[in-house]
């Protein structure tokens, strides 16, 4: 029997595990002392707690606990990361090397560390949408402070060479800093393995509670530092001010021990449903995987059904399975998707993407229903559609003279 | 986002799709938008060259569902309409009957430019000067 509707959107967000609630819910009521609070039993049990999560999270991505720095989120970690060392490092450079397919967090931020008089390089990924080694290690200059590239992208689910990225940071002497916001609780993340200097995740993409994440800086062999963005009471070893949020962080430690004991399992579940999905969706005529095949997550595939509007193909089942698209009538800019287009995407084979992330929770019936309804409606919009009919007769839709509004 | 009742049933059971025969004298097509912008309707009109009235109208769209919506009910008020009728068609007519919201207004311009762009097909064919539209301000 299935439950409507389905969720299939994994990496916008996933719901709290259960076990996570009940770890948060006492924190809320009788533990809700501020963890700041050094002189009595309520600030000593709040921060029990938070020393506890602070462990766990430290050991999904195999750090020390006070490497860890609490933040609200990923793009609070991605700012304090990128401006953090900015700020810091003034003296030694101004350039950083980024890539065209980070998320929106990193890409601003860094365009504010232009505005800032910094000088950023944004490399071109390749089309599988991982970056050229040679490339990143042209583009490193003198004043190079920062390496930041994302450890899995979101909209495509690719996984960068981590390892060999660091290994060329390491050769200059140059800080890695990575977005890892998709690949913690996915895939093993290990800082040292990876050689990771700094590093942002978030708890609400690994079945904990929104709100909450953190920056990995390390401590040593190199010592990295970061020059705070939020003022104040100088909690998190003064580098990010503000009372701690201390349901949230005993959610997001509980999380991170969920997923450390239980993730080879989940991989090996979730992966193969995936394997299933994607592999039926490109039987259908026309359609074509977007980013590389293996450096993948396990749990999501991003799919273009050309000729068909993904927008438009969402509607025929969105009541009763939420994907997104890369399509621009999802977004408010009108705009599809950068990270399709930094592929080489045209923008028709962009309009007409959509991505499944499945999770914890997916089961094999909703992967079946799911074939078939986007299947059925990926069918019924081309019988409806001018361009698979020019398609189908053979007609050049490159030699039509488009009004392009 | 959510959508009219109106609005997903054209969605989901598209009024006149199809195709006619374009090489006829008295069928105008209208094709319009772009693949690029994520949207592409082409709409025909099937004139009764006696009367002047429009005897059948049938659409392809590629695009999303506000676009689909828009081009199925622009053929369902087409049929029956003189050719002079047809152009008087306004784009807020559409977003009012649809209850389109306004980041869906373009796909009732372009309805209304697939009409505009059909009536003239015909009249090329049929010998008529091609009327001349304002362009349209929304897009």
């Amino acid at each position: 029997m299935l439950n409507f509707p389905i969720y299939l959107d994994h990496n916008a967000t996933t719901p709290c595990d259960p076990r996570v609630v009940d770890a948060m819910v006492p924190y809320f009521t009788s533990a809700f002392g501020n963890a700041a609070s050094r002189n009595h039993p309520f600030g000593w049990q709040a921060e029990e707690a938070v020393d506890i999560a602070r462990q766990q999270v430290a050991s999904l991505i195999g750090a020390d606990p006070k490497e860890i720095i609490f933040t609200s989120g990923a793009t609070e970690a991605d700012n304090l990361a990128i401006k953090g060392v900015f700020e810091m490092y003034a003296t030694k450079g101004n350039h950083i090397i980024t890539c065209n397919i980070e998320h929106k967090a990193v890409l601003d931020t860094c365009k504010h560390i232009e505005k800032e008089g910094g000088e950023v390089t944004y490399l071109k990924v390749m089309d599988n949408g991982l970056i050229d080694l040679a490339e990143l290690e042209a583009a490193i200059r003198p004043t190079t402070i920062l390496i930041a590239i994302m450890y899995a992208n979101n909209e495509i689910g690719t996984v960068m060479p981590m390892k060999e990225i660091s290994a060329i940071a390491r050769k200059k002497g140059i800080p890695v800093f990575s977005d890892a916001t998709q690949a913690v609780g996915k895939i093993p993340v290990d800082v040292n393995k990876d050689g990771i200097d700094l590093m942002a995740f978030t708890a609400h993409k690994m079945y904990g509670p929104k709100g909450v994440g953190a920056l990995y800086v390390r401590r040593k062999n190199p010592r990295v530092k970061v020059t705070a963005q939020i003022d104040g009471g100088g909690h998190e070893r003064g580098m990010r001010s503000g009372t701690l949020n201390v349901p949230g962080i005993v959610g997001f430690g509980k999380a991170c021990e969920i997923c450390l004991n239980e993730m080879e399992e989940e991989t090996a579940r979730v992966s193969k449903l995936r394997d299933k999905l994607q592999n039926a969706l490109l039987q259908i005529e026309e359609s074509y995987l977007n980013g590389d095949k293996e450096y993948k997550l396990p749990h999501v595939t991003n799919i273009s059904f050309k000729y068909v509007e993904g927008e438009g193909l969402m509607m025929g089942f969105n009541k009763n399975i939420a994907v997104s698209s890369g399509s621009a009538c999802t977004s408010a800019s009108l705009e599809p998707s950068y990270v399709l287009k930094a592929l080489g995407l045209g923008d028709d084979l962009a309009h007409s993407s959509l991505r499944f992330g499945l999770g914890r929770f997916t089961t094999e019936d909703q992967i079946d229903y799911t074939i078939e309804q986007v299947t059925q409606t990926v069918n019924k919009l081309r019988d409806m559609s001018p361009l698979w009919e020019m398609y189908k007769e053979g007609i050049d839709m490159n030699s039509i003279e488009w009004a392009h509004h | 986002m959510s959508y009219s009742e109106k609005l997903i049933d054209h969605y989901q059971n598209p009024k006149n799709v199809g195709t006619l025969d374009k090489n006829k004298q008295n069928v105008g097509t209208g094709l319009v938008g772009a693949p690029e912008c994520g949207d592409v309707m082409r709409l025909q009109i099937e004139v009764d060259d006696a009367t002047g009235l429009i005897t059948d109208a049938k659409f392809k769209t590629f695009g999303c569902g506000s676009a689909i919506a828009s081009s199925s009910l622009a053929t369902e008020w087409l049929k029956g309409k003189s050719v002079n009728e047809a152009v008087t068609i306004d784009n807020m007519a559409i977003v009012e009957e649809l209850n389109l919201p306004p980041v869906k207004i373009h796909c009732s311009v372009l309805a209304e430019d697939a009409i505009k762009a059909a009536v003239n097909d015909y009249r090329k064919k049929n010998g008529l000067p091609e009327l001349k539209f304002e362009e349209s301000v929304v897009h």
